[in-house]
């Protein structure tokens, strides 16, 4: 049994120009101290899917429309939007972090009122053992000086610090998962590095799961076990993380792999951009809507609506094409 | 559930894409709220253009005959202490009304705009001066400087809407200054600077233009404020007094027989009201329509 | 902080000798005798030409206008305000009784203006397009289209003469009698607060709206937090922070309305001091009262700029 396991799961937005659908039918799972990936281009549905989970979504415009999120036997879309259940389980259960270091924080609160607080709901601390914790926390994600900086306003601190901050948030009430939304999109390279080995030491010290959103397959390769490939709201493929970089069936995966450069190759490889624009969401056809970009497609592809997602040697691919020929 | 369910339902049906004047008409034309403003403001200005015809009795006609007669038939809001039909005057009082409101804010959007360019534009020591200068007057309430000037210039439409445009020329020089502060940062500005362009022709040509969307909506959202301070003018005695109808000085004329004539003050109080809450609408909706951004700085 | 303080003030100090010194050309251009800024027409004819001659060279009025300007103003600092022809007595003395009773009626309305308002447009906000919302948006724009000197009237037509439950004009000190001086500044305070109260609730609503949809709001969500609590502690913070500067500009507005509402309710305060210097060209007290109401709207919008560095950490002051 899957600690939280996600069943076609769709999330839709009206706006001006019409009907988006951000998640239409995702499933995926995560097992206990596990790391995932969920890759895809920006665009495709991965941050809503993980909102959706927490029943982030402001509605309107969005709306979760369908779908399960089973998180320790409960699904978690039944409980009201902000009622007391979703509450306890958000921050408690499954923390969050966002791609935005920069305007994730509150930039009217001092650091330790915005971990303190969450200390304060979730594991009912008092002021001193708040305190007391956040120095800790602060401490383990690599903040120097954390007694005094604790009481620093967000503005004070580097992006990678802010990021470091909303990592020891996130961590703080010892949550069973924890998702990282394109934790490092927003820092410079070496920092990126760094804060993956940071989440991958914490989540490790502390038991807890960690899914990673990210339209860098560079970013997973060396942390996930496994890794869903999303591409217009929906998975087009899954499987471990060997199989993924060693056998890649779906042709978005292909294309993706190709422009990631990889140190195992043969030098002189050139890196191949994906030709195209990624689809518009609004109004897609119901064919597959990667066929405009594909270098495989057959008449079928044309003809019929997008493949379900069909196993085929241990991974799952949703393609009417058997790519390894 | 089911109930969730029809909300599902209900969320699901498409809507077709729409384009830049479509997003427009749907935002500023959706709302009831500036519908409702719209149709006030056409009525008002047709009741102006056609007072003649549609006003019962001539407006400054006095029946000593007829003093103070209630509400009837034949007088529908009744008639003031000369004997004056009170719905008559109403009827012309929107001319006053909506020259004062206009002439008003053209006045000081044309200053205003003219200095405030001026001082975002060549910056230093001139902004610093204008703005000062600006800063001056926005450190005293504008009905009192409009007041003053209006003493001093002495009563009758033509000095109200200088003394209430001079007061109203800070609020607009201010947003002038500081859009021009942005606008001169662009890159086609600094491009029209190198090829030798001269500072009227960028001030003119490209300044002025793109500044122009909030001035449009500031001005909108204005007049209903000098209508406001026009009729305090005319309440206070230094506006446009009897026998020239002003809704201001009407209801100061009432004041005195509220008890056996309430409809005297009444009725132009809320004429005065309907003006401007239609002004303010429309004024919302145009920066909606046009610019969401703009909320929190007009 | 302290340099910047200072550093106001003096800029402060600038401001308020151009605003007198705006009125006082202004009122130099009144057409006739410069004498009349001094004395009134009846005093002028009972005196001899030689008289009048001698007066004008002692108010040094045969010299130009910024050298006189500097003479009242050095006079003000000497605590010389000049004389008052109408009131028949000193322009500082006849302030300092006023001033007190319009700064109580403003205090009043200033705090229910902003405390009120500012409840309204949370509520709007956080109820979007439910009936709270649009019950309190209605209110906010019609409380600042209605003209308040009608109000008044209306007010004293229902409150005070049909159904007689608080006292139509005047004032009492709330030192003499408190509960009769509260009962006759009910409906005073409601005319002079509704407008600041109405564009203080749509601006919190808009400006709430606009935080609520930042990043750091998600965030809190994402903690688990309640409603009320990210509303109150990440929410409010962050959207006061325009309706703050507002809020400095309204108190010019309760001052404007002051003049109006001091003249339904016949209160003897600033604005009808004002109201009745003009009419009766007392140029005098009116340079005084433009001084006095021009430090204070000065003062006021230092101390929002300075409340701003409260509510935002990021504000620095140099």
């Amino acid at each position: 049994m899957a600690l939280l396991t996600v069943e076609n799961l769709k999330t839709y937005f009206h706006t001006d120009f019409g009907l988006v659908k951000a998640v239409d039918g995702v499933s995926y799972e995560i097992n206990e101290k596990e790391i995932i990936g969920i890759v895809g281009e920006s665009g495709c549905g991965k941050s809503v899917s993980q909102l959706s989970t927490l029943q982030l979504i402001t509605s309107p415009p969005g709306q979760i429309v369908d779908g399960k999120v089973i998180f320790e036997g409960r699904d978690l879309l039944q409980f009201s939007a902000n009622g007391s259940e979703m509450r306890s389980i958000r921050g408690g259960q499954i923390a969050i972090i966002f791609q935005e270091p920069m305007t994730s924080l509150n930039p009217t609160l001092s650091v330790f009122q915005q971990i303190g607080e969450m200390l304060e709901l979730h594991l009912k601390m008092d002021k001193e053992m708040q305190r007391k914790h956040s120095i800790e926390l602060l401490k383990q994600v690599g903040i120097p000086d954390a007694e005094r900086r604790i009481d620093d306003y967000p503005h004070q601190f580097s992006g990678g610090m802010r990021q470091r901050v909303m990592i020891a948030m996130a961590l703080s009430c010892n949550p069973k998962i924890l998702i990282a939304d394109e934790p490092t999109t927003a820092v410079d390279v070496t920092t990126q590095a760094q804060l993956l080995a940071l989440m991958q030491n914490l989540v490790n010290q502390y038991n807890t799961s960690l899914i990673i959103v990210t339209h860098n397959l560079g970013v997973v390769a060396r942390y996930a076990e496994r890794i869903y490939v999303m591409y217009a709201g929906r998975i087009v493929e899954s499987g471990t993380c060997d199989d993924i970089f060693n056998q890649p069936k779906h042709p978005y995966t292909i294309g993706l792999l190709k422009c990631v450069p990889r140190l195992d190759e043969a030098e002189g490889t050139k890196l191949v951009p994906i030709e195209g624009l990624p689809p518009n969401l609004i109004n897609m056809p119901s064919t597959c809507a990667f066929l405009p970009r594909c270098p495989y497609s057959i008449d079928k592809c044309r003809e019929e609506v997008w493949p379900p997602l069909k196993r085929v040697n241990g991974q799952y691919v949703s393609c009417y094409v058997d790519t390894r020929r | 559930m089911k109930q969730r369910r029809k909300r599902q339902e209900k969320f699901m049906e498409e809507r077709p894409p729409m384009s830049g004047w479509r997003r427009f008409a749907r935002v500023f034309f959706g709302r009831k709220v500036v519908l409702f403003g719209l149709i006030v403001l056409a009525l008002y200005v047709l009741i102006a253009i056609f007072a003649d015809l549609i006003a019962p009795y001539d407006y400054k006609q006095i029946n000593l005959q007829q003093v103070l007669a209630q509400p009837s038939g034949e007088h529908l809001l009744g008639t003031d202490t000369a004997g004056r039909d009170v719905l008559s005057r109403l009827i012309y009082g929107i001319r006053p009304t909506l020259i004062v409101g206009s002439a008003t804010i053209l006045i000081a959007a044309v200053c205003g705009t003219i200095l405030g360019l001026i001082a975002g534009y060549f910056g230093g020591w001139i902004q610093t001066i204008i703005m000062r200068c600006i800063d001056a007057l926005m450190g005293f309430p504008m009905l009192l400087l409009a007041l003053v000037i209006a003493a001093v210039l002495g009563g009758g439409m033509k000095n109200i809407i200088i003394a209430l445009g001079v007061a109203s020329i800070p609020t607009f020089a201010r947003v002038m200054c500081a859009q021009t502060l942005i606008i001169k940062e662009n890159d086609y500005i600094i491009a029209g600077r190198s090829l030798g362009f001269t500072n009227w022709h960028l001030m003119w040509n490209h300044i002025v233009p793109n500044a122009f969307p909030p001035l449009v909506i500031l001005a909108t959202m204005n007049i209903g404020m000098v209508i406001l301070m026009e009729a305090g003018l005319s309440f206070l005695g230094i506006g446009i007094q009897a026998p020239d109808a002003a809704w201001g000085s009407m209801v100061s004329a009432g004041y005195n027989r509220l008890t056996s004539n309430p409809m005297l003050s009444v009725a132009p109080g809320i004429a005065i009201m309907l003006i401007v809450f239609s002004l303010n609408m429309v004024g919302d909706g145009l920066r909606d329509a046009v610019d969401p951004r703009l909320r929190g700085t007009l | 902080m302290i340099t910047y303080i200072i550093k106001r003030l003096i800029q402060a100090v600038f401001i308020l000798l151009l605003l007198t010194f705006i009125v006082y050309g202004v009122m130099r251009f009144v057409p006739g005798d410069p004498l009349l800024m001094y004395l009134g027409a009846t005093d002028i004819q009972a005196l001899s030409p030689e008289a009048l001659d001698q007066a004008r060279q002692e108010l040094g009025l045969d010299q130009g206008i910024l050298v006189q300007y500097f003479k009242w103003l050095g006079n003000v600092f000497q605590g010389d305000w000049g004389k008052s022809f109408h009131f028949k007595a000193d322009v500082l003395l006849l302030i300092s009784q006023r001033m007190p009773v319009t700064i109580y009626l403003g205090v009043l309305a200033f705090f229910f203006s902003s405390t009120i308002g500012i409840s309204l447009g949370i509520i709007a906000a956080v109820r979007r397009g439910k009936w709270a919302d649009t019950v309190a948006t209605l209110a906010a724009n019609t409380a600042i289209t209605i003209p308040i000197f009608w109000l008044g009237i209306i007010m004293i037509l229902i409150f005070g003469v049909s159904l007689g439950w608080l006292p139509i004009a005047g004032f009492t000190s709330p030192f003499d009698d408190f509960w009769l001086s509260t009962k006759k500044l009910i409906m005073p305070v409601i005319c002079l607060m509704i407008g600041s109260m109405g564009s203080n609730a749509r601006l919190t609503r808009t400006s709430m709206l606009e935080v609520i949809r930042q990043d750091y709001i998600r965030t809190a969500w994402s903690k688990g937090l309640k409603e009320r609590v990210i509303i109150l502690k990440h929410a409010l913070k962050n959207s006061l922070i325009p309706v703050i500067t507002v809020m400095g500009l309204q108190v010019r507005f309760i001052f404007g309305g002051a003049v109006l509402i001091e003249q339904v309710f016949a209160i003897p305060g600033m604005g009808r001091l004002l109201v009745d210097a003009t009419f009766g060209k007392d140029y005098m007290v009116v340079q005084g009262c433009v001084l006095v109401i021009g430090i204070i709207v000065v003062l006021t919008n230092l101390i929002v700029d300075i409340s701003y560095g409260w509510l935002d950490p990021r504000v620095r002051y140099d």
